[in-house]
C-alpha cells in the first residue's frame, strides 16, 4: 500500500472508531478493539493484508451468505422429492446446484428429522458450522454451555430453546469432529400444503436447521 | 491435546443463552477479526488444523474467559509470530516496525468471492480400500496425544458402530504440526448414550462423531 493510501486507511479506521465505539469516551478503545486494530495496522503496514478484502469478507457474511440459503435448501427438499433424495445421497452436490458452496460447506451432509428422530448438531471441539448454508454461527453455538451439554443432556438444552420433544422421540446428536458439515432438514409443518417454496422458506428458522428449533407453523410468530 | 477446547460432557458452564434477533457481529472489531483471520490464512503458510491447534493451545483460563473472536485473534497472533510475519516489537509498537517475509500471495478484495466460493476441500484420493464397512462394530482408541487431535475425550475407548464410510480426508493430527496430510478414511461412528455416559443416560439418545481410521480398532 502506498504512503498516501496508508494515510487514508488510518484516517478511515479512526472514523470507524468514532462511528462504532460510542459507548467509550473519545481516544480510548476497549482492549479487544485496540488489539485487533493494532494487528490490522501492522499487517496492512507490511503489505500482508488488503483492508478492502476484509470489507468484502464482512459484506459477504452480512448480506449474502446466511440462513436464508439453508432455508431455500429445506423448502426445495419439502417440495421436490427428487431433490430431497439427492440431498440424502450427495448433499454437497445437491446444495451446490442451488448456488451454495465453498468455505465451511465443502463437505455437506443433510440429516432429516422424522416423527421418531430429532437431529441436533454441535461441535464440541471448536465451532464447526455449515457457513455456506447458515452463515456465521451464533454466539451460543460457539460457547461452552452448548458445546459441553449438547452431547450429554440435549433435552435440557432444547428446553432452554423452548423446544419440548415428545417423550417417545429419540435424539441423535451429530458432533462435527471432522470436515463434514451438517444441515438438519426439519419436518414440514402441518397445514402448509397450499404454500409454495418461497412461502415455505419463510417458515424455516436458523435454529431449525441446527436442531435447536423446529420450523414455524404458518401464522406463528 | 486434552485442552480447554474439548468440552463435550464438561459441567458447570451454566445455561445456554440464545439471543433473540442476534446480529451477525456484536462489535466492529469482530468484523475486522474475522476478516484478518481469513486474509492471514490466505497467505498460505498454515493449515486450518494448525490454526485450530493455535486456538486450543491458549491457557485454559484464557480460553474460557475469551469470546470466540477473542480466541481467534489470540490464536492468529500466535500463528503470525510463529511464521515470522509479525514480531514482539511490532506488537509492542502497534505498528509495522520489523520487516516481514514477502508473502507468496495476498488476498485482494476482487479475489474474495472466488476464494470463499472455492473454500478449502480436504478430501483426498485414497489408494487402498477402507478398513471398515457400514455396520461394523468398532472401539475408539484410548489416546492422549500432546499435539492436535480430533478424537474428543468423551468418545475415547468407547464401543460404537460404523454408520457411514466417508472419503479419505487430511489427517489433522499430523497436518496441524507440518507433518503432512497423511489422508485417512473418515467414518461416522454412532454410540449409545449409555456407552458414553453410563447407566443413568437417556436410552433414547445416540451420539455420533466423525472419526479418522486410525482412531478406531475392531471391537
Amino acid at each position: 500500500m502506498s504512503a498516501p493510501a496508508l494515510r487514508l486507511y488510518y484516517l478511515r479506521m479512526a472514523h470507524d472508531h468514532h462511528d462504532h465505539d460510542d459507548d467509550h469516551p473519545d481516544n480510548t478503545l476497549d482492549p479487544m478493539a485496540a488489539r485487533v486494530r493494532a494487528l490490522e495496522t501492522i499487517l496492512v503496514g507490511k503489505g500482508l493484508v488488503d483492508p478492502a478484502a476484509i470489507d468484502a469478507i464482512v459484506e459477504t457474511y452480512e448480506t449474502r451468505i446466511g440462513p436464508r440459503n439453508g432455508a431455500h435448501v429445506v423448502a426445495k427438499a419439502w417440495t421436490d422429492p427428487d431433490f430431497a433424495a439427492w440431498l440424502k445421497t450427495d448433499a454437497t452436490a445437491a446444495i451446490a446446484s442451488l448456488g451454495y458452496s465453498g468455505r465451511q460447506g465443502e463437505h455437506m451432509q443433510a440429516v432429516f428429522n422424522t416423527d421418531s428422530m430429532h437431529n441436533l448438531v454441535v461441535c464440541t471441539l471448536c465451532s464447526c458450522y455449515p457457513w455456506s448454508v447458515l452463515g456465521l454461527p451464533p454466539v451460543w453455538y460457539k460457547s461452552p454451555p452448548y458445546r459441553s451439554r449438547a452431547v450429554i443432556d440435549p433435552r435440557s438444552v432444547l428446553a432452554e430453546f423452548g423446544l419440548g420433544l415428545a417423550a417417545d422421540t429419540s435424539i441423535r446428536v451429530w458432533d462435527s469432529t471432522a470436515e463434514l458439515r451438517y444441515l438438519v432438514i426439519p419436518q414440514r409443518p402441518a397445514g402448509t400444503d397450499d404454500l409454495d417454496a418461497t412461502a415455505l422458506a419463510d417458515l424455516v428458522t436458523r435454529d431449525s436447521m441446527i436442531g435447536t428449533g423446529v420450523a414455524r407453523s404458518p401464522g406463528a410468530p | 491435546m486434552n485442552g480447554p477446547q474439548d468440552l463435550g460432557g464438561q459441567m458447570g458452564f451454566g445455561l445456554v443463552a440464545p439471543e433473540r434477533d442476534e446480529p451477525v457481529f456484536h462489535a466492529a472489531w469482530e468484523k475486522r477479526a474475522l476478516g484478518l483471520n481469513l486474509c492471514a490464512g490466505a497467505l498460505g503458510k498454515w493449515t486450518i488444523d494448525e490454526s485450530r491447534h493455535a486456538r486450543e493451545s491458549l491457557h485454559p483460563a484464557d480460553y474460557y474467559a475469551s469470546s470466540y473472536y477473542e480466541i481467534w485473534t489470540k490464536g492468529l497472533e500466535a500463528l503470525l509470530l510463529r511464521h515470522g510475519f509479525i514480531t514482539a516489537a511490532d506488537l509492542a509498537a502497534q505498528l509495522a516496525v520489523d520487516p516481514a517475509p514477502a508473502p507468496r500471495q495476498i488476498l485482494t478484495a476482487a479475489d474474495v468471492p472466488a476464494r470463499l466460493a472455492r473454500g478449502g476441500p480436504c478430501d483426498r484420493p485414497m489408494a487402498a480400500p477402507p478398513r471398515f464397512a457400514a455396520g461394523d462394530r468398532v472401539r475408539t482408541r484410548n489416546i492422549n496425544p500432546t499435539g492436535h487431535t480430533r478424537l474428543p475425550r468423551y468418545a475415547r475407548d468407547r464401543a460404537g458402530m460404523i454408520e457411514t464410510v466417508h472419503d479419505g480426508f487430511v489427517f489433522p493430527d499430523t497436518n496441524a504440526h507440518g507433518e503432512g496430510e497423511a489422508p485417512q478414511y473418515v467414518y461416522t461412528v454412532v454410540f449409545t448414550a449409555k456407552e458414553l455416559w453410563g447407566e443413568a443416560a437417556n436410552p433414547d439418545l445416540t451420539v455420533s462423531i466423525d472419526a479418522w481410521e486410525s482412531y478406531l480398532v475392531p471391537a
